[in-house]
């Protein structure tokens, strides 16, 4: 829809340009902004100008931009997804929105958008990323994805903040992984979305879209079953909106969580 | 300050005279230039409708920025092909009947474009197709004819006369986006009117300054309740504007739902309407409200019309927040029940459901060059539009026209006056072009969508399943005003309850009054809520005696010679002018029985089941439908139709034509067909109670009848134009059925309903046009399916929490299977050349007939709608008490 209130736009290309004036907001690819009023907003800066790299392999793993498609992410060569790669379809796929946005959706804008049913953000907390985010000042900082993001719709980024990139460690993209979604209708917004990642040191389980934010349970070597299921007992933010209750949610969660533990186990 | 990237854009190999805006969205920067095939549905990226190619990939218009659009080439569905030179892809939308109101079309053609082969084909494995097309929604088809379209199938004939699947006249304009609707027109000069709405329940305005909104440059017209006509009236419209009360002004300085409109401001452009609207100055006194229709009748009960003369108004009791009301008792129930060897007894309850029509409400008012007010309007009924607005501003109706293009869908919900009354007043203030154009959030918030309802039943049965007595108690909460209200609960106790011969009926019946969003009218018009109760009770029935569900009905279900009986005297206009019921549940049961689909489709641990259901509806509604028509054959050979029935997806410009070409005995290319214009057409109540085909379908046999008559007794060739005219009048009416059958299989894990097998069986009389028929009964089954498994509009304390597509779960390609259709052989007396109407029915018996299918399942009776999987899941949990509890928005229905 049109933002009537906006005046200004700006294509940015250089870190400097990322300076916001009064009134002005951020602009990334898929576009969320545009599919609600957004009252006060006099200005857009469009990050998907900046032209930085969809995605680096490093020697410490892998580098997403921020500004990396959700197209462009499913176009990374499986050898450089390594075992994440099912994954990363699993997650596209569980997006509510079509092709047509996945096309133009970015990495960067599902994170801060901070729905609990963001699918990138379910993708990046099961590797456990860490978010490259520019701060006002000219600095920099990290912090991992499952901490940015704190509860629907809320993130740690403050006023200025620029999500850059994330990173991926190397060893997340040798580990197994197995995904369970659902959703109230065969391919609507996801309610419960829960990955298990077999580490060296253990499993990781994570929880997105059945929870107001991420959820990540480490599991030992021993006792996984019992661990699993004390962390689940604990979790105090179960989700509600129109795409499903907390408690059918919270079920949801505990089978996939069983699931995906004997998935990556067996 | 916009810094551009470089390059105009370039629409469909020309570049517009002016870059985009800074803030505005592809969808409208190709509109404002003249791009009116690009369609707004939600405006927010989930629909679809808006799908534009930018650089050859299929982009979401509506929240694409225009500003990227710089320097790229921007493809419309217009810049695929032309009516006379189709792309592959729109020719298969037209041979395969892809669409009925058209208004998705475009959307999916140019997304189709991205994806097909040379031969306009998109071929994907499994669920492939949904996936692909999870972003383009359609509200009319049920899909099915989108998937043939999408692989290639052709199921239009050539020729066409009355029994063939000729294609809608229409085709290959929708195909190409060139087919107007209401708002298709250039902005020239037209002034945009933006709306404010109440954010309170319940209030009394006692402050309202619009000195800073009406200053603002570029305000033309700032309308508060201390402009509007001081008159009562109903935005619902009947034949007679009595069905309705009259309860509600223009803008009232009281408002009594959350999202009501409380003033309304005309400028320039939109976002300066907008703007003027935040600088409107209004302060409220609240007032108690309430939300629980069983509270809102009771004795401490806030009264939202206290001051309403029963009489003049028309509401039952205002003093008891009790719209309209029935209550009464044939033979003896108690004594039916006391005699009865089995008795079963339920509570059911259904939810808030939204029309979801893809094009949203909205008119273009203007004076013409006579001065007479110009209304045109998304409405299924331009007639009762034009008489109601005369009425309101108390001028004579030949000072008012109302036309509409083709309706981009209404299903019930553009039989109402939301729209035009507003923009007639601003347009008679101003003398200018005004128009007004609701949002896909309005369309929540203050669209009246279908009367949730609460239905106890109670049924007694001697030991062969004969019933006994029937006992049922609706009420249905009809929000802040009454609109619709009467009519919704005298029908949905009709049909649903004349269908079965019992000695013994009570119906106790009440509409009440809430602060919520009003509801209004929706096919089946209240037939399918208590249709789910009772149907849903006989199964019980059945169960409890051990017998099938088919010969519980067999054995209690009307058959010619009976009265249709309710709740007092017996009907007098309603005849069985044919009788197919028997044929359905036969077509039914086989279908169920043939069942081929082997069990390995089925996964491990799944419960299966198998349900049923049947459904009556009189093929036009009482008290008075009239409609005229004029058939004028002129010297070069060409037939020119005028009728006043609008086509809005309902397909009866296609049966017109059908019609008049068979009686004529010419090819239906050469009939012109004139609609839905108060200028130009004889008068038609209305598109609405499935009449297109049955009245103003007779009224054009007997044009056609009349023009042939007279061409057969010229002697030589025609000199000058010759008309033949007919007339119907709705009366006396005949009966229509259904039956549904599904098989289903439930995760106990999950709460999931996997719909195995779907099958309708529809006595429509003769079939005037099998591949639209097919098409309008996929359709009601698909809105059959969302209300009974997905839809649910959210409301919290009057606040409207479903607000968009997405949020609403409108059921997409993947969430509606292939439904058999089976059509019964009957020809009706009282029809069209046998034909009966067959448009909302197809609606009324889907969700009980599922519901039993999952309780045959899962061994527990479902009570309450949407089946969703949290709700279904619940039930197998053994938490029935909880049934409803969640989401708590949405339980503040009855």
């Amino acid at each position: 829809m049109d933002l009537s209130t906006v005046t200004s736009y700006r294509r940015a290309a250089r870190r400097d340009d990322l300076v916001l004036s009064e009134g002005e907001t951020y602009l990334s690819g898929g576009t969320w902004l545009f599919s609600e009023p957004q009252p006060g907003a006099s200005g857009l800066v469009d990050l998907t100008s900046l032209g930085w790299t969809p995605w680096e392999r490093t020697e410490e793993g892998l580098t997403l931009a921020a500004t990396c498609t959700v197209e462009e992410l499913l176009a990374v060569p499986d050898v450089a997804l390594g075992s994440a790669h099912e994954l990363a379809r699993q997650c596209a796929d569980a997006f509510l929105m079509s092709f047509k946005i996945q096309h133009l959706a970015t990495l960067g804008g599902n994170v801060c958008l901070a729905l609990p049913a963001g699918a990138m953000i379910s993708f990046l907390v099961a590797l456990d990323a860490t978010a490259v985010i520019w701060t006002a000042d000219g600095g920099e900082r990290r912090e991992p994805v499952r901490y940015l993001v704190t509860g629907a719709r809320t993130t740690t980024l403050a006023a200025g903040e620029v999500l850059r990139s994330f990173e991926v460690s190397a060893s997340a993209l040798l580990d197994r992984y197995a995904f369970r979604r659902c959703s109230l209708s065969p391919l609507g917004r996801s309610s419960a979305v829960v990955v298990a990642r077999r580490t060296s040191a253990g499993v990781l389980v994570t929880l997105t879209a059945a929870t107001r934010r991420p959820i990540v349970v480490a599991l030992g070597q021993q006792g996984q079953e019992g661990s699993l299921a004390r962390a689940l007992d604990e979790v105090d933010c179960w989700y509600a909106d129109a795409h499903g209750s907390p408690d059918w949610r919270a079920a949801m969660a505990r089978r996939f969580a069983a699931q995906c533990l004997t998935e990556v186990s067996s | 300050m916009t810094r551009s990237s470089g390059g105009r854009v370039v629409v469909n190999g020309v570049s517009p005279d002016s870059d985009p805006a800074p803030g505005q969205c592809l969808r409208t920067y190709l509109r404002d230039h003249g791009c009116l095939e690009v369609k707004k549905g939600c405006d927010a990226g989930d629909c679809g409708a808006c799908t534009v190619l930018v650089d050859g990939a299929p982009v979401h218009s509506c929240v694409f920025p225009a500003v990227r659009a710089a320097g790229r080439e921007v493809t419309t569905v217009a810049g695929l092909g032309t009516p006379e030179g189709l792309h592959p892809v729109q020719r298969n939308f037209v041979e395969a009947a892809g669409f009925q109101c058209g208004f998705c079309t475009a959307g999916f053609v140019t997304t189709a474009s991205a994806l097909a082969d040379e031969e306009g084909r998109v071929a994907a494995e499994g669920d492939g197709l949904a996936r692909l097309f999870k972003g383009n929604f359609c509200r009319c088809t049920g899909y099915r004819s989108i998937r043939d379209a999408l692989a290639g199938r052709s199921n239009v004939e050539e020729g066409g006369g009355f029994g063939t699947s000729l294609g809608a006249p229409a085709g290959r304009r929708v195909a190409c986006g060139s087919e107007r609707y209401t708002l298709d027109a250039p902005d020239d000069g037209v002034l945009h009117m933006a709306l404010l709405q109440s954010p309170h329940a319940h209030a009394r305005v006692v402050h309202l300054d619009v000195s800073a909104a009406s200053a603002l440059p570029g305000v033309h017209l700032v309308l508060t309740h201390r402009d509007v006509p001081d008159v009562l009236y109903s935005s619902a419209r009947h034949e007679s504007r009595l069905d309705d009360p009259d309860d509600m002004r223009m803008l009232d300085d009281v408002v009594r739902f959350r999202g009501q409109r409380v003033a309304a401001v005309v400028a320039e452009s939109m976002a300066v309407a907008e703007r003027a609207v935040e600088l409107i100055e209004i302060g409220y006194d609240l007032l108690p409200a309430v939300h629980d229709p069983e509270q809102a009748r009771s004795v401490d009960a806030p009264l939202l019309h206290p001051f309403l003369d029963p009489v003049r108004s028309r509401v039952s009791e205002p003093g008891r927040n009790v719209v309209a009301q029935s209550h009464g008792e044939v033979g003896d129930v108690a004594a039916g029940l006391a005699a009865a060897a089995v008795t079963v007894h339920g509570t059911w309850r259904t939810s808030r459901v939204n029309q979801a029509a893809l094009e949203t409400h909205g008119a273009r008012g203007w004076l013409d060059e006579y001065g007479t007010l110009v209304i045109r309007s998304s409405t299924q009924i331009p007639f009762l539009v034009r008489k109601e607005l005369a009425h309101v501003f108390g001028i004579r109706e030949a000072e008012v026209r109302v036309l509409a293009a083709r309706v981009g869908g209404g299903f019930g919900g553009k039989q109402e006056m939301l729209v035009e009354d507003i923009v007639g007043l601003a347009v008679l203030r101003l003398g200018r072009a005004v128009q007004l154009e609701l949002t896909r959030e309005q369309q929540f918030t203050l669209v009246p969508g279908r009367h949730p309802m609460r239905v106890a039943v109670e049924l007694g049965a001697d030991a062969d399943g004969v019933l006994t007595a029937m006992k049922v108690d609706v009420l249905t909460d009809t929000g802040a005003y009454g609109n619709h209200a009467p009519g919704v609960m005298f029908h949905g106790c009709h049909e649903s309850v004349a269908l079965y011969r019992c000695a013994n009926k009570r119906v106790d019946a009440e509409a009440v009054y809430t602060n919520n969003v009003p509801s209004g009218a929706f096919r089946g018009y209240g037939l399918g809520q208590v249709i789910f109760a009772i149907e849903s009770a006989l199964d019980d029935l059945a169960r409890e005696l051990g017998i099938s569900a088919f010969d519980v009905r067999r054995r209690n279900v009307v058959v010619p010679g009976d009265d249709f009986v309710v709740n007092g005297p017996a009907d007098t206009d309603l005849d069985f002018g044919s009788y197919g019921l028997d044929q359905c549940l036969d077509l039914v049961e086989n279908a169920l029985r043939a069942d081929g689909r082997s069990v390995d489709e089925v996964p491990e641990g799944w419960m299966t089941g198998h349900g049923m259901a049947a459904s009556m509806i009189a093929t036009i509604p009482p008290r008075g439908h009239h409609s005229e028509a004029t058939a004028t054959m002129h010297p070069d050979g060409r037939v020119v139709l005028d009728v006043g029935s609008a086509e809005f997806g309902n397909g009866t410009a296609t049966v017109h034509v059908q019609i008049a070409a068979t009686e004529l005995d010419v090819d239906p290319a050469l009939i012109e067909l004139r609609t839905a214009d108060t200028a130009i057409a004889g008068y038609d109540t209305g598109a609405y109670g499935s009449t297109g085909s049955v009245v103003a379908g007779r009224a054009v046999a007997d044009a056609a009848r009349s023009l042939r008559q007279q061409l057969d007794a010229l002697d030589g060739p025609i000199l000058a134009p010759v008309s033949g005219r007919g007339h119907h009048q709705g009366s006396p009416r005949s009966v229509a059925f259904n039956v549904h059958g599904f098989r289903v299989a439930v995760d106990p894990g999950s709460g999931e309903v996997r719909i195995l097998h779907s099958v309708q069986a529809t006595d429509a009389g003769v079939v005037i046009n099998p591949e639209q028929l097919r098409g309008q009964v996929e359709g009601g089954v698909a809105q059959g399916i969302g209300s009974s498994l997905y839809e649910e509009v959210g409301v919290r304390d009057g606040h409207v929490t479903t607000r968009s597509f997405r949020d609403y779960r409108f059921p997409q390609m993947g969430d509606v299977p292939e439904t058999e259709v089976l059509f019964a052989d009957t020809w009706d007396e009282l029809g069209v050349r046998g034909a009966k109407s067959m448009s909302e029915a197809p609606y009324n018996p889907v969700a009980p007939a599922l519901a039993n299918a999952v309780r045959d399942a899962i061994g527990v009776r479902p009570r309450e709608l949407p089946m969703s999987r949290d709700r279904v899941w619940r039930l197998l949990q053994g938490d029935r008490s909880s049934q409803g509890l969640w989401p708590p928005e949405a339980r503040q229905g009855p």
